[in-house]
């Protein structure tokens, strides 16, 4: 009777629970930003981001132009006051954002990339693979990130594509160990071992099986290495590691014009707030991107049979 | 006057009108739930995955899971109506009240903490005696548990605990404050047959001795009918049927548990299995009329129209859900398809042969001097308890785990030990099915691309031709077209289960190695997975290696049987042989501690 039948429709298809499948990171995404926390953060990202990328066009100076007195005050035509070459500050902050953002951008992704394929590989391939990998993860762990960008930079000298290099290889690490503590969890499962009977290449399980259901926690992780990345970038050009003057910049503004704070406060203040505006904006969004996620994994456990979570709700 | 200061025979939990619905949309989950235990009495909660079953048991500890609201009804319990209480009052009543057994002990139990302390944790919570006093009552209860009721039994942790002991603990923690009414969810899901056995012994023994009355929530009918007195069947939210076991056994009235029924594996027969094919429908999308109707093999037109009324057959003490309730005799009763013996090839090449197979983890040895031979187009079966090496067994067959010694030959070709040191074509040949299929499908990728992935693989087929054939063989295992593009979690277990299946015959393999294929899965979807196999097997020329520990499955699929114990083979012959004349001692033991429907129906029903 079960066999001879005809082939049975499925029933009809839930559209919750295929959305959130086939395309997990942007229901994540989307999910946080319509939280409170996420709305609150991306609005913060989205106002900082958008000053660095129309600011250079509505600039009403060049950035480089000496226009005034040093150190002049707020006034008429130099809205900010000048800072200490007396360049108009306003010009400068709207100038001095893009290429920052840009390079914690790149410096972010580059970090995200190795770390997550050194991560997945040494949970994945074990034994030599995994010693190597996480020991030369220990080592540059072992560096503080800015510390290990400042020894790069003044080995090789201060080069942008240097920095981001520096800085995406001092995420790495971090990086690498989460994916790794994911990896093997999933790697044991059987899906993974089916498809290791058919003797498929190590690469490609890692790539094709691995990879797709550690999408979440390498979103959740992305937004916290962000956050590092604007923080170093600023650091590092505070300590003239970044774009060299006379370009503008926020972190190397901060620095040139700390000598003035008493006679111009805003050529300080300005880009500092700039950069504590973006970095607690991305930081917050990238909380309630993990809050969110977290919630997709419980969702996840809902459809497991029931274990400890349900006897706990009973005591 | 017994302990508890209840008589038998009154009532300790009544459920009325009980309604619980989904928050967000208000269908129901389940509705018009109502029966009564006794004290002393057992309660068997039965149906399908999805039946609202453990809605209901998880509502009489006036609790329910997020996303559920209790719209109507009551639970009373001595008296009290637990969905009227305050949170607080509520969590002074679990525990000292009503207790909970979960299905899995291990996960219930804090790893961190002894038994003992976990024990006290538990009295101390409700009670507030000295610490003399509730030391006397846990060594008490332990020996009623049929524990070691030690000092060092007592600093053990959960993990140096077996299964059964574990679950034991879970039961005695259940009973510390001797309660009124005990919810086992599944408890002996986990257990091999011995130990479940013991472990339904217990439950039972202890219920009768302290007056209390238990709700068993289970799927395994076999199972409840040795433990229950009193079964309710339910069905899409709806007690279906509800009556002593005896007459429910003997003479079911509802399409529905005659179906469920008929799924259940009979060790003394070779019969065909019938599963129920379809799911139970989701609450919002339940039909108008009968809920049964779509899936019914007795459906009358009415059925599909006016919900069925409640009939009280047999003199009232069943009481039935259908319209069809009171003319049994016209449906004729459905006879069981007794199975000829099988005859055995035996002539053709082996297509398995493992001699003088050791296997070890570690430094433990597993395995010893294992010998085996599958002929093509037969099925053997290896069964023995958790822990008698026979999944370890399977994975050294299909190169899963590559620490052992002796000879296994393909096809005359020896096997290399581990998957990676095989060649693409012995891969190809021989497929393994996993245990769990809710672990074995890529939550990420759909139907589709699960069964194309190894044809892929190890064939060079264009695109439009791997289409072909998985929607060939998606038909073969019985699910249409339609489910190509659908993700494992859209599935219920046993279709995820047929994917499994799917994926390792869609490179049409020689020999299939299915491990445990049917443990996760209820009886009516273990039905419709053994009665694929055995069609398939016959269909393509199939040598299956077949791994379980239930010896009544064995009866209904394999030709031949190899009994492990403790990693060395203690009775290898034909099905009949092994299972009507067992030599060895645990091989009769392992029968003996099967839980057989036909000694339920000691009325003298008619047949199903």
């Amino acid at each position: 009777m079960p066999i001879s039948g005809s082939p049975i429709a499925p029933p009809a298809p839930e559209v919750g629970t295929a959305r959130l499948r086939r395309r997990e990171w942007l229901w994540v995404l989307s999910g946080a930003a319509r939280t409170r926390r996420g709305t609150v953060g991306l609005a913060l990202v989205a106002f900082v981001v958008a000053i660095a990328v129309v600011g250079p066009f509505v600039a009403p100076y060049s950035p480089t132009d000496l226009v005034t007195a040093p150190f002049s005050g707020p006034q008429s035509g130099n809205v900010l006051g000048s800072d200490a070459l007396g360049r108009d500050v306003l010009s400068r902050v709207l100038a001095g954002g893009g290429l920052l953002l840009l390079m914690a951008a790149a410096s972010t992704l580059l970090g995200v990339v190795f770390g997550a394929a050194a991560g997945i590989s040494a949970a994945y391939l074990r034994g030599r693979a995994d010693a190597l990998i996480m020991r030369s993860v220990d080592v540059v762990l072992a560096f503080p990130s800015l510390v290990f960008a400042l020894l790069l930079v003044s080995i090789i000298g201060p080069k942008l594509w240097l920095i981001v290099l520096a800085v995406g290889l001092s995420h790495a690490p971090q990086v690498a160990r989460v994916m790794r503590a994911a990896t093997l969890d999933i790697s044991e499962r059987d899906f993974v071992k089916a498809v290791e009977l058919q003797g498929v290449k190590p690469r490609w399980i890692m790539a094709r099986e691995i990879l797709p259901n550690l999408i979440t926690p390498l979103t959740v992780e992305t937004g916290l290495r962000l956050t590092y990345s604007i923080i170093i970038m600023a650091g590092l050009s505070f300590l003239g590691f970044g774009q060299s003057p006379p370009s503008p910049n926020w972190g190397l503004m901060i620095n040139e014009n700390r000598i003035g704070l008493q006679l111009n406060l805003w050529a300080v203040v300005i880009p500092a707030a700039l950069i504590a505006v973006l970095t607690v904006g991305t930081n917050t969004f990238s909380d309630a991107v993990a809050r969110v996620a977290l919630g997709v994994e419980r969702r996840a456990e809902d459809v497991r049979p029931i274990g400890v979570s349900k006897l706990e709700a009973l005591r | 006057m017994t302990a508890h200061g209840l008589a038998p025979g009154s009532a300790r939990l009544v459920v009325e009108d009980l309604r619980i619905v989904l928050a967000r949309t208000t269908a129901d989950v389940v509705d018009e739930v109502s029966f009564t235990v006794q004290a002393s009495e057992v309660l068997g909660l039965v149906g399908e995955s999805g039946s609202g079953k453990t809605t209901v048991a998880l509502a009489l500890l006036g609790h329910h899971r997020r996303g559920l609201e209790v719209a109507g009804g009551r639970v009373i319990l001595d008296g009290d109506d637990l969905l009227a209480m305050s949170d607080a009052d509520l969590r002074t009543l679990r525990g000292a009240k009503v207790s909970y057994v979960p299905q899995d002990p291990a996960s219930a139990l804090n790893p961190a903490l002894r038994v003992g302390v976990q024990l006290r944790e538990t009295l101390g919570a409700h009670k507030n005696s000295g610490v003399g006093e509730a030391s006397a009552r846990i060594t008490e209860v332990l020996a009623e548990s049929d524990l070691d009721a030690s000092p060092e039994f007592l600093r053990r942790y959960p993990h140096q605990l077996s299964g059964g002991q574990q679950q034991r603990v879970a039961i005695a923690m259940a009973f510390v404050c001797r309660p009124s009414l005990i919810v086992l969810d599944e408890p002996t899901t986990g257990l091999d047959v011995t130990t479940q056995r013991h472990v339904l012994e217990t439950i039972k023994t202890l219920c009768q001795a302290y007056g209390v009355a238990a709700v068993y929530v289970s799927h395994d009918l076999a199972v409840v009918g040795q433990v229950a007195d009193q079964v309710a069947v339910m069905y899409a939210g709806r007690v279906v049927e509800i009556g002593p076991t005896k007459t429910i056994f003997g003479t079911p009235t509802h399409p529905y548990t005659r179906a469920l029924l008929r799924a259940v594996p009979s060790p003394v027969r070779s019969e065909v299995l019938e599963g129920i094919e379809g799911q139970p429908p989701r609450p919002g999308r339940r039909p108008s009329g009968c809920f049964f109707a779509p899936r019914c093999p007795d459906v009358l037109p009415i059925c599909r129209e006016v919900p069925p009324p409640v009939v009280a057959v047999h003199g009232g003490v069943q009481l039935v859900r259908c319209v069809r309730a009171d003319e049994p005799a016209k449906r004729g009763a459905a006879v069981p398809i007794v199975l000829a013996g099988h005859a055995a090839t035996g002539i053709s090449a082996e297509v398995l042969e493992v001699r003088d197979l050791g296997a070890r983890y570690g430094i433990e040895p597993v395995l010893f001097a294992i010998d085996l031979r599958i002929h093509p187009e037969q099925c053997v079966a290896i069964v023995g308890e958790s822990g008698s090496g026979k999944t370890t067994l399977a994975r050294c067959v299909v190169g899963l785990h590559d620490d052992w010694t002796g000879d296994v030959r393909f096809c005359g070709e020896p096997l290399a030990k581990g998957a990676r040191r095989r060649t693409k074509g012995s891969l190809q040949r021989i497929q393994y099915v996993f245990q769990n299929p809710h672990a074995s499908l890529n939550p990420r990728k759909t139907v589709g691309q699960i069964i194309e992935q190894p044809l892929e693989h190890f064939s060079n087929l264009p695109p439009i031709e791997r289409e072909r054939r998985v929607v060939a063989v998606l038909e073969d295992v019985c699910l249409s077209g339609d489910f190509l593009g659908r993700y494992p979690d859209q599935l219920s277990g046993g279709e995820r289960q047929r994917v499994a299946l799917a994926r390792a015959l869609v490179v049409q393999p020689e020999l299939l190695v299915c491990d445990e294929v049917t443990s996760a899965l209820d009886v009516s979807a273990q039905a419709i997975i053994v009665e694929l196999l055995r069609s398939l097997q016959r269909e393509r020329n199939l040598a299956l290696l077949f791994i379980t520990h239930n010896l009544a499955l064995v009866r209904s699929i394999a030709q031949t049987v190899v009994v492990l114990s403790k990693g060395c083979v203690v009775e290898q012959g034909p099905v009949e042989d092994v299972l009507e004349r067992p030599r060895d001692s645990y091989t009769i033991r392992l029968l003996e501690d099967i839980p057989k429907l036909a000694q339920v129906r000691t009325n003298g029903g008619p047949p199903l």
